[in-house]
């Protein structure tokens, strides 16, 4: 720290973020924080510890789970959740299709079908507040989110009617049944999130460094082989050194072709790539322009 | 590196999104991805050109109409800094999304059209952004390339500017000839006005000097939260979360809790890192106190000879952002720094005609997008300055208690 009293941008998104997190929980009666072991929301996570240490985090987590996992991931949640005393709520994406509450899609992806099942945990605990690790460089209708976003009951996001949000207050107000969804991470973009996860030290889910891995090509993207994604006619597959820059939906994700790893590498890597992490990695949001606002719109996070 | 947020500023049309498009795609700040997409659109619009606008403006009721309806944060960095860009509407209905964007930013990018020079909404930008205490502006006159990279529109536009901004309480300007759509004097100087002598946008958002607009003399430390661990290892310890609004604390210094006006001593100032020797503005730190006193969420830690007003008594300008007019003896939820209270509306004193500056002493409402003085009655005593010595002090914003919408903007005016 200097004695001109500047703080670096860093310390600056990280004590933003540390204030909105105190404000949910100086504000809402049961907040509580996604968390799905990806990068983003361990960083949240880690933001979350920062903001009452010496003091256990004040609310659980919740791991929406789509059932399609990468198992290094789930156990990274795991030993996360363990290590810090918190606790965790699973809302799972299998349990809601098997009792019929939701229905998988033609293609088999899951994506769309965590909306309803995220609003049904959420009501289920009464959750009125929720953190997400959603970063407004991830996409062009995030760009546009509030950090505090307002969610009727139906938990939709009405892009055309957001409350002003002016200087460092918050409005937090809502009636029975509306929520807040919270995004802490507004302002961070990708590169941002791998400066913090190397100052910090953070521990991350092994496939987010580069490995080898059987993959197959689809739509100019890499997908690993596993039992939630099988290569079609014609798709050959191949070993490749690949990491993940996103991790969701293991059935959507791909990986790119990568030579990082270690944090100092895919800091580089970041900084030098040309393009989006979503465009990179996400099968799901290349089918339509407005694919994000969309399901934005129907409550996803 | 240091930060600069940046809010965009002026009326429909102005160019405000092609602007920022324009210093991304120029700065490389564009992804390839990003930039197809955006070609992609603006040929399914047949429009003539790649539209840079669309790299902001991204909601499907926005490209529809070819306007923005609400700000777009976005984010580069040169060498020399990092950005926060906010991309705000120009439309007159869509006011109160220009005001969420200005309202943290340390400088405002006006625009105007050299074909049409200030308008109504320019001026009542113009007014919002010194309003809101934007502590620099910078009025970009943009395409040039319409008048013929002429210097005396430029020249015209400059003196009108000028003549309007002296009545307003401008801190630092700066006036750029630009053309958002072709690039001249965006990130480099344009050769076809070589009569402009001053620097690019992009060179002045670099090195404009901006550390120094923090309050760093006025001790402000809005208690947020109260940190109780119940664990044996922590068993006595008591901490005051928060973010600092103003000053400079350092363990020793004897500070004055507000409003309970006790005094004591700071112990140690704490972060999740370890303890810090001195804790100033916008950091979020834990502040232990050596005497057990009773403080909690929505007190003020200052010190004792400079202490900000004590008031239930609040006289402040207000941006009025709902379509419900707001008129006296209506009652709000009011959220200032961490406290909550309730406001009466004693009195509106005057409402701003944004064009000429003149006030009507006669109005009796405050409609969507008005800017008035009014007098408010608080049911609890605000702890407040005035909002030009410190934004985060200063400013309030009024819930509408059963819709809970935000519906006014206020900035304290004169504490006492
Ligand atoms: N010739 C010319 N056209 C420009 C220039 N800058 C913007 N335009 C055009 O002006 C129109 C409006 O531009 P926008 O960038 O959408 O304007 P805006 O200020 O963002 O508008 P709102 O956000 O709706 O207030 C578009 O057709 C642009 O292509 C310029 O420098 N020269
Ligand atoms: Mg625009």
């Amino acid at each position: 720290m200097s004695r001109t009293y500047q703080l670096t941008q860093l310390q600056t998104l990280e004590s933003e973020a540390i204030h909105i997190i105190r404000e949910v929980a100086a504000e809402f009666e049961r907040p509580v924080l996604l968390f799905s072991g990806g990068k983003d929301s361990i960083v949240m996570l880690r933001l979350a510890q920062k903001a009452f240490h010496p003091a256990r985090i004040p609310f659980p987590v919740m791991h929406v789970d789509t059932g399609h996992n990468f198992p290094e991931v789930l156990a990274f949640r795991d030993k996360r959740v363990g290590e810090l005393g918190v606790q965790l709520v699973v809302a799972s994406v299998q349990e809601a299709l098997d009792r019929g509450f939701v229905q998988a899609p033609p293609d088999g992806t899951r994506n769309r079908i965590q909306t309803p099942v995220l609003l049904e945990a959420l009501e289920k605990h009464q959750f009125s507040a929720v953190f997400g690790g959603a970063r407004r460089d991830e996409d062009k209708a995030r760009a546009k989110e509030r950090v505090f976003s307002f969610r009727d009951e139906f938990g939709q996001w009405d892009p055309k009617n957001q409350r002003p949000e002016l200087w460092n207050l918050y409005n937090g107000r809502i009636h029975l049944g509306e929520s807040i969804r919270v995004f802490p991470l507004s302002n961070w973009t990708e590169l941002d999130i791998w400066q913090y996860i190397a100052q910090e030290r953070l521990e991350l889910p092994c496939i987010y460094y580069a490995h080898e891995r059987v993959v197959f090509e689809r739509n100019g993207m890499l997908f690993a082989a596993n039992e939630f994604c099988r290569p079609r006619g014609g798709e050959e597959t191949f070993t490749a050194k690949v990491r993940y820059r996103t991790v969701g939906d293991a059935s959507l994700t791909a990986a790119v072709l990568s030579d990082a790893d270690t944090v100092d590498k895919v800091i580089a890597e970041v900084a030098s790539t040309r393009i989006t992490e979503r465009g990179a990695t996400r099968g799901d949001d290349k089918f339509s322009e407005a694919a994000m606002e969309d399901r934005k719109r129907e409550g996803y996070f | 590196m240091d930060l600069l947020r940046l809010a965009t500023a002026g009326s429909v049309d102005d160019g405000k999104s092609t602007l920022i498009g324009r210093l991304l795609y120029d700065t490389k700040s564009v992804f390839t991805d990003q930039i197809e997409s955006v070609e992609r659109a603006s040929r399914d619009r047949g429009d003539d050109y790649v539209n840079l606008a669309l790299l902001t403006d991204g909601l499907r009721a926005e490209r529809e109409q070819g306007i923005t309806i609400d700000v777009a944060y976005r984010y580069f960095a040169t060498p020399r800094r990092k950005f926060i860009v906010a991309d705000t509407p120009g439309h007159i209905q869509y006011t109160r999304n220009m005001v969420t964007g200005a309202s943290t930013a340390d400088l405002a990018l006006i625009l105007v059209d050299a074909r049409k020079g200030l308008l109504e909404q320019s001026r009542r930008h113009a007014f919002l952004a010194t309003l809101l205490h934007v502590p620099h502006l910078v009025l970009c006159v943009n395409k040039m390339d319409l008048v013929g990279y002429a210097e005396d529109v430029f020249e015209r536009i400059r003196a009108e500017f000028t003549e309007f901004a002296a009545k307003l309480d401008i801190g630092d300007l700066t006036v750029i000839p630009v053309s958002a759509l072709i690039g001249d004097n965006i990130v480099t100087r344009s050769a076809a006005m070589s009569w402009y002598e001053g620097p690019s946008l992009l060179h002045h958002l670099e090195n404009v000097h901006v550390a120094s607009d923090r309050n760093l003399i006025d001790v402000r430390f809005p208690v947020q939260y109260v940190i109780r661990p119940q664990s044996d290892k922590y068993r006595d310890y008591r901490g005051y979360a928060g973010q600092v609004a103003g000053g400079v604390l350092r363990a020793g210094d004897e500070v004055m809790v507000l409003p309970s006006g006790f005094s004591t001593t700071i112990a140690s100032i704490e972060t999740a890192d370890g303890p810090v020797e001195e804790a100033f503005p916008m950091m979020s730190v834990t502040i232990r106190l050596t005497d057990e006193i009773d403080v909690s969420r929505g007190d003020m830690i200052c010190r004792v000879h400079n202490t900000p007003a004590v008031t239930q008594d609040v006289d402040a300008m207000v941006c009025w952002m709902d379509d419900v007019p707001m008129r006296p003896g209506q009652r709000f939820a009011i959220k200032h720094t961490t406290r909550s209270a309730r406001a009466m509306v004693k009195d509106l004193q005057y409402r701003l005609d944004v064009n000429s500056l003149h006030r009507d002493l006669a109005a009796d409402h405050l409609g969507l997008n008005d800017i008035g003085r009014v007098r408010l009655r608080t049911t609890q005593p605000l702890l407040c300055d005035e909002y030009k010595r410190n934004r985060y002090t200063g400013g309030f914003v009024l819930i509408d208690e059963s819709t809970n919408r935000t519906v006014g903007a206020g900035m304290v005016n004169e504490a006492r």
